[in-house]
């Protein structure tokens, strides 16, 4: 799903990466805990995420994440969209739930179905 | 590449604010010698657990990445409190982190794990009271 359409999909607000708006998001993670975001290991993927601190966009970077979602009306910082941009990552928020986010994207065709076991 | 290259960097143990700014200049540095971004990818990572435990556990360090034909290896030396059981350490959801540390995202006892995950070497020395080195190399 291209992140225009997924920006639609959550309603949500782009901070940064305009850019960026037309590229194809294949799997989404969404997680607060930044070692189980730097586990998941799949190509074109987005971060929703309600954690809000610079290691959220540094652990996207290192993950080569095309995206990350704010849920729940979480801000990020200037400093925190500084980094972002340097690393041509789309920064959006939604004023949604996690759930409620996460429930819209699968419904949307995001199906990625992935188990740890 | 005929010459070894090697970036070093010292990591801050004060401020987690910028816990992670090393691992990011790295990837940067990697992209630049146009190697594969698989590689890239697991060298980061696994470099930016390393990172970030360094400085919610030892207070900071060294960090070294050395880029030679076959692999790329990263050194992380700190001189923080040690690690007491290795094999211990390196459970997945084993960890010794406070709340304020979880509250920021990390403390899941999943770094080790996923820096073991990531890199096809990776030895750890440690010692109470006089820090730990740990060695990861990723194949090119
Ligand atoms: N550089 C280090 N110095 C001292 N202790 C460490 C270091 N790295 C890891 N540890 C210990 O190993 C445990 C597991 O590390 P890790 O798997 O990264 O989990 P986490 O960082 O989430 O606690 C830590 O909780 C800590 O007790
Ligand atoms: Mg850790």
């Amino acid at each position: 799903m291209k992140i225009n359409e997924i920006q639609k999909l959550l309603d949500a607000k782009l901070y940064c990466g305009e850019d960026g708006l037309s590229r194809d998001v294949k799997s989404v993670c969404g997680s607060d805990l930044m070692s189980d975001v730097l586990a998941y290991n799949k190509d074109q993927s987005m971060l929703l995420t309600g954690l809000v601190n610079p290691q959220v966009i540094r652990t996207a970077v290192m993950m080569d994440m095309l995206c990350i979602v704010f849920v729940r009306s979480k801000t990020p910082s200037d400093e925190m969209l500084e980094l972002a941009k340097d690393s041509g990552i789309v920064v959006m928020g939604t004023d949604m739930t996690m759930f409620t986010a996460c429930g819209k994207l699968y419904a949307g065709g995001i199906v990625n179905d992935f188990r740890v076991k | 590449m005929s010459e070894e290259l090697v970036f070093r960097f010292k990591v801050d143990g004060d401020d987690f604010t910028s816990a992670g700014q090393a691992s990011v200049q790295v990837k940067k540095n990697l992209r630049q010698l146009g190697l594969s971004a698989e590689v890239i990818k697991r060298v980061s990572v696994a470099m930016y657990e390393g990172e970030i435990n360094m400085v919610i556990h030892a207070g900071g360090g060294d960090a070294e990445v050395r880029v030679s034909e076959d692999y790329i290896e990263i050194v992380l030396d700190d001189k923080g409190p040690g690690i007491k059981n290795i094999d211990l350490a390196m459970q997945e959801g084993y960890s010794t982190a406070s709340d304020t540390i979880r509250s920021l995202g990390f403390g899941a006892g999943m770094g080790l794990p996923n820096m073991r995950k990531y890199t096809d070497y990776m030895d750890i020395q440690s010692e109470i009271g006089v820090g730990t080195k740990i060695v990861m190399r990723v194949n090119c």
